[in-house]
């Protein structure tokens, strides 16, 4: 077993799971935001569609599907909506 | 002794590099997955792989690793001109760039001058340019200094996906091989930006490689064969499939499903999987609709005729959680766009050698046509064959050539049909980064300033954002009455800082 933390709740996985496995198995289907501030979460679950990226550790736009997710990972979600 | 690269370790990719490795050659072998196999050979972390070990020691295996960028030099280029000239002289119409084919124009452009130029791009910033390739860096000055003059230099990131640490890498091959695959091709409809609606290949990823359901009931929907194995992967972690649909009629299908193969066998053990667990298998139906607030709650599906037109009155509502659709598979063709192959309707063009339109570079799998992990397998051994120098046996030929015709009878069995656009409204979104709606499309095509694609693409922002046009791409070539997708120069995302920071590490 392995846990990250969400936006400083803690989420657990297992080992080799992505970023996006463990929050879909949390539950979770979004964790990101479009311009119009539309909620987006996994699409095609393999590096294509970037509607999934994230911060990892302080780094933006992370790839949940394609980054396996390791313990003590702080992850945070983004938001690409214009500011008003 | 002949070097061989092979970029994907899918079906394609790890045929190459064993038919290379018994032609003699030395080979290394690339991908951006920490484990071999591609899509097909999916296991859970840490399982053993299906034997692919043995292969890789042999080989130089370089995990984690992500090609973003090519070179060409003259060198490599002159050598295919006069091949291809022979094989090629018909449909260069297809080469005519519909979407963003300045930058890939540029990079040919420069890559014939001997210049070699990168063009690279961040698409989480979206900042595009044509750089310098390896600045500071003396032999990357030269034109054709690509170690033996073969006139191919790949720029590689090693590390984890979209990290920062990654070191880079430069590897100068005397043949390559791309084997890079494809993806879910899925078409726009209402609610399709919905969280909980995934791709059919997002759904199996997530089942086969990390035993992750999508959703507790689930609707599966779109057209191909691969539908099955995604509902029936679902099935396997647990999920509720509350039905699959394929949208083409049952005659169609049929047609090309009557074939002595063992795929058949495969649909049949699919199908009486979907009977035990009573999923309802329809055909001629499709998913029109998803809808929710945040996130999918219920799915309206609705009868189609064979070209996919919705029969009104036919409408029916699922409460599921989640819906997946897949409607075929795109090719991902960035690198050989970027080397100046010829692509054909966005695929790869090959001749019987699997030698694409550029010299020393070959293509396999499914960035050279949709056909399964079979064909897949049968072209990465002719082109890892051929690239070390050896000859493919006629049995192997003959092999290639029967799983390409299979290949070609199941695209006949599952079209899209061309009606689809009739299930979208003025609302619904079309590019899914920018939010770019079919209204907005539409306008843009009615407008006579926006003449061409590429107007069309900078006045909607269609294809623009951070995908850059992988999902939308053949979607906006179709509404706008083209027939080839966005070409797209950009191979895969760096950082700003990495590509600021000039040191290579040596292989
Ligand atoms: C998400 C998904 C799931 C699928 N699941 C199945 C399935 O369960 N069963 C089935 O029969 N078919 C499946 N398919 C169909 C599948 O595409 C083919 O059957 C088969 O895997 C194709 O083999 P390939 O070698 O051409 O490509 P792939 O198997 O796609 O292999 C391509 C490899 O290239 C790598 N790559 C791509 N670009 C780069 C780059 N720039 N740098 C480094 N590496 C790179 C990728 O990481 C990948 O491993 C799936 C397709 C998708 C998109
Ligand atoms: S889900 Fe498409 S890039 Fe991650």
């Amino acid at each position: 077993m392995i846990e990250i933390t969400v936006d400083g709740e803690r989420v657990p996985g297992i080992e080799g799971q992505t970023v996006a496995g463990v929050l879909l198995a949390a539950g979770r289907m979004s964790w990101r935001t479009t311009r119009s501030g539309a909620p987006r979460g996994v699409f095609c679950g393999i590096g294509a569609c970037f509607d999934c990226v994230l911060t990892v550790n302080g780094v933006p736009d992370v790839r949940a599907c394609r980054r396996r997710a390791a313990d003590g990972d702080e992850v945070r979600t983004q938001s690409r909506q214009e500011k008003a | 002794m002949t070097r061989v690269v092979v970029v994907g370790a899918g079906p394609a990719g790890l045929a190459a590099a064993e038919a290379a490795l018994r032609a003699g050659a030395e080979v290394t072998v690339l991908d951006q997955s920490d484990a071999p196999g591609g899509q097909y050979h999916r296991t859970l972390y840490g399982a053993r792989q299906q034997g692919f070990e043995r292969l890789l020691a042999r080989c130089d295996w370089w995990p984690e690793s992500t090609v973003w960028a090519l070179e060409t030099t003259a060198a490599g280029n002159a050598g295919a001109a006069d091949r291809a000239a022979g094989e090629s002289a018909a449909g260069d119409a297809a080469t005519g760039d519909t979407g963003a084919g300045d930058l890939a124009a540029a990079a040919r452009a420069a890559g014939d001058a001997g210049g070699g130029d990168l063009v690279v791009a961040d698409p989480a910033t979206g900042v595009r340019g044509v750089g310098d390739a390896g600045a500071g860096d003396a032999a990357a000055a030269a034109p054709g200094a690509g170690g033996r003059g073969t006139g191919l230099r790949l720029h590689v990131l090693r590390g984890p996906a979209d990290g920062t640490g990654r070191t880079r890498h430069t590897l100068e091959p005397d043949a390559l091989v791309l084997a890079t695959g494809a993806h879910d091709r899925t078409l726009p409809f209402p609610g399709w930006q919905l969280p909980g609606v995934f791709t059919a290949g997002a759904a199996q990823a997530l089942a086969k490689g990390e035993r992750v359901a999508v959703g507790r009931r689930v609707l599966v929907a779109g057209a191909g064969p691969f539908l099955l194995p995604v509902a029936a992967s679902l099935l396997g972690v647990g999920a509720e499939v509350a039905a699959v649909l394929e949208a083409n009629p049952a005659p169609t299908v049929l047609k090309g499903w009557r074939f002595p193969t063992r795929k058949a066998g495969e649909l049949a053990h699919y199908a009486a999987t979907l009977a035990r667990h009573r999923v309802p298998y329809h055909l001629g139906r499709t998913l029109v609709e998803a809808r929710g607030d945040e996130r999918v709650r219920e799915a309206v599906t609705a009868r189609v005729r064979p070209d996919w037109s919705v029969i009104p009155g036919t409408e029916r509502t699922f409460a599921v959680d989640a819906v997946c659709v897949g409607h075929g598979f795109t090719p991902q063709p960035e690198l050989a766009v970027v080397a100046g192959c010829v692509l054909d309707g966005g695929f790869v063009r090959t001749n019987k050698d699997q030698r694409t339109s550029v010299g020393n570079i070959y293509a396999a799998g499914e960035i050279t046509g949709i056909g399964g992990a079979d064909a897949a397998r049968a072209e990465g051994a002719v082109a890892g064959c051929v690239a070390a120098g050896g000859t493919p046996s006629p049995e192997l030929l003959r092999e290639r050539d029967r799983t390409r015709r299979f290949a070609d009878r199941l695209k006949a069995a599952h079209p899209i049909g061309a009606a689809w656009p009739g299930w979208l409204r003025d609302d619904t979104i079309v590019c899914r980064c920018e939010e770019t709606t079919y209204g907005e499309i539409k306008a843009a095509v009615a407008d006579p300033t926006t003449p061409g694609p590429h107007a069309l693409k900078l006045g909607t922002r269609a294809g623009l954002g951070p995908c850059q046009g992988r999902m939308c791409g053949p979607t906006v070539a179709e509404l706008c009455g083209g027939t080839e997708r966005h070409h797209r120069p950009i191979a895969q995302p760096i950082r700003l800082g990495e590509l600021a920071d000039p040191k290579e590490t040596p292989a």
